[in-house]
């Protein structure tokens, strides 16, 4: 490109020129579309009465803005957001873990020579949540989710944060109200759920999440109660093997991802 | 106007869409699609089959939603079976259920948003493409109105909206002429007439016009096995007099499923 088009052809280009050949109008019209001075030209060397059209149009596209219905206000984003991180269907069960927990700190303050129950419980806590974010029965569009590329453990992961940020808040409080340690609290609930998403890969992660609560409390948690004494995987020394056990699970539940592409 | 990824125009080096080699899926215990041999290139290709046929089932093995038990399932040139990796093959994928679930609190638009964005496209296209996808199934004018008041009809509109959303190479459609009145299915069939044009459209039916109408290719099935396969016009030949149905294509396809049955029970 030379550059600018010559303003003897810039004017006979605004003057409607039917001597211009088309190749020259298109070259200008290309051009007019980048540069400003040029546009600037165009508009000062336009004739009287395209200069009045021009007006007329801007004033009366003006009035129909104006005049017309506002706009409709954006309220899209909350909700993108929402249906990206949120399966609805989790809010009762969310919600029945809350009543759950809340039960034991009441009871815990009605009878305090039982063994901590919000400890107890902890680590089962989310487990229904996860086991809900990711059954066939309780999505109901889990067939259509399922053939989608995004369905497997990233999503599964989405989900399971979701419930683990709205379940963690409430161990903290229940934690805060009955004057446990948060992290006796925390790293089994970790633990638990990396544990039934990693068998989660060979039998469900329904299924795995039934079987590991039954089994904490078939072995851990009822025999506490009767017995009245903090059981020892839930002692302070303890606290490493939960650790452990949440980073190698979640170790081995990310080396298993292909297991996760067809929901069972 | 968009940029065409080298992807998009690499020539393909697969001879069919969907090719399945023996294929056996199972529906809990029972074997419901049992030895399938199927080959199926671009165009709209009807699925018709008595009850229990196995059509279900094959569509959700094809959707990868069911792992198959056994035999070879190639679609898009990359098998699926086993451990494969999905997400290939799911981008290019559009399905609608049988009995397709929804969230009831979801717009139309937010639905078929959602499932474009579970279908991995480009953040920039995404409102573009689901807003032709409403128009193209005529929702336009709901698409603000949430799922849980819609009629029968019109969720299976959004349904097909949200299989299309993402111009998918494979398209299966599980029964879509469910619920729909006559003219709405006068427009579904020229819908799939347009859409075969570049796609492999898999339709399930029980209805035998609607597959002469609008398809260019006829899968027949029964007991979990390929019965027939070929055009309308010749499924329309094999029907004598003397076969059940109303129209010539009923009789042809009665006259298939009698042949059939009478050679398995030999």
């Amino acid at each position: 490109m030379t550059g600018h088009p010559s303003p003897s052809v810039i004017s006979r280009y605004a003057d409607g020129d039917l001597g211009l050949d088309e190749a020259t109008v298109w070259t200008v019209e290309v051009h007019l579309e980048e540069c400003a001075d040029c546009r600037a030209r165009l508009a000062g060397s336009a004739p009287e009465d395209v200069l009045t059209l021009l007006d007329r149009v801007s004033n009366g596209v003006d009035q129909g803005v104006t005049a017309g219905p506002a706009p409709v206000p954006e309220r899209r984003r909350w909700s993108a957001a929402r249906n990206r991180w949120l399966v609805w269907q989790l809010v009762p069960w969310l919600t029945m873990t809350g009543a759950v927990l809340a039960c034991a700190v009441l009871l815990q303050a009605v009878q305090p020579s039982l063994p901590s129950l919000v400890l107890l419980l902890a680590p089962v806590a989310p487990l229904p949540g996860v086991a809900v974010a990711w059954s066939r029965g309780s999505d109901p569009a889990w067939e259509l989710v399922a053939s989608t590329p995004t369905a497997g453990l990233p999503l599964l992961l989405r989900r399971t944060a979701m419930v683990l940020l709205v379940v963690i808040p409430m161990l903290g409080l229940a934690t805060d109200r009955t004057g446990v340690s948060l992290a006796l609290a925390l790293l089994p609930c970790l633990a638990f759920t990396t544990t039934t998403i990693a068998l989660g890969a060979f039998i469900g992660v329904r299924l795995a999440a039934l079987g590991l609560a039954a089994g904490w409390g078939l072995a851990v948690a009822v025999p506490a109660v009767f017995t009245a004494d903090l059981p020892v995987v839930l002692q302070p020394g303890s606290l490493g093997v939960w650790a452990f056990i949440a980073v190698a699970s979640a170790a081995f539940a990310t080396t298993r991802a292909d297991r996760f592409l067809r929901r069972r | 106007m968009r940029t065409v990824s080298a992807a998009e125009t690499a020539p393909t080096t697969h001879p069919w869409v969907v090719h399945a080699e023996g294929l056996r899926v199972r529906a809990g215990r029972h074997l419901a699609v049992d030895g399938l041999d199927l080959a199926l290139g671009t165009g709209v290709h009807g699925l018709l089959g008595p009850n229990g046929a196995g059509k279900t089932t094959l569509m959700r093995a094809l959707a990868t939603v069911v792992e198959p038990a056994g035999g070879k399932l190639t679609l898009l040139g990359e098998s699926v079976d086993g451990r494969a990796d999905l997400r290939r093959v799911r981008r290019g994928l559009g399905y609608l259920p049988q009995q397709f679930g929804f969230y009831p609190r979801f717009t139309v638009r937010e639905f078929v948003e959602y499932m474009a964005w579970l279908k991995e496209m480009p953040k920039t296209l995404v409102p573009g493409a689901v807003q032709r996808a409403i128009e193209r199934v005529g929702l336009a004018d709901r698409a603000g109105s949430r799922m849980k008041t819609l009629s029968g009809g019109m969720l299976r509109r959004a349904g097909i909206a949200q299989a299309i959303v993402n111009d998918p190479a494979v398209l299966l459609l599980d029964e879509p002429t469910v619920g729909l009145d006559p003219e709405q299915r006068l427009d579904f069939r020229e819908l799939l007439r347009d859409l075969g044009v570049d796609c492999c459209v898999l339709v399930s039916t029980h209805l035998v016009e609607d597959v002469v109408a609008a398809c260019t290719d006829v899968v027949m099935m029964n007991e979990g096995r390929l019965v027939y396969q070929g055009t309308p016009d010749d499924l329309v030949t094999q029907g004598g007099e003397g076969d059940a149905g109303d129209s010539p294509a009923e009789r042809g396809y009665s006259a298939l499923l009698r042949r059939h049955r009478a050679e398995a029970g030999r």
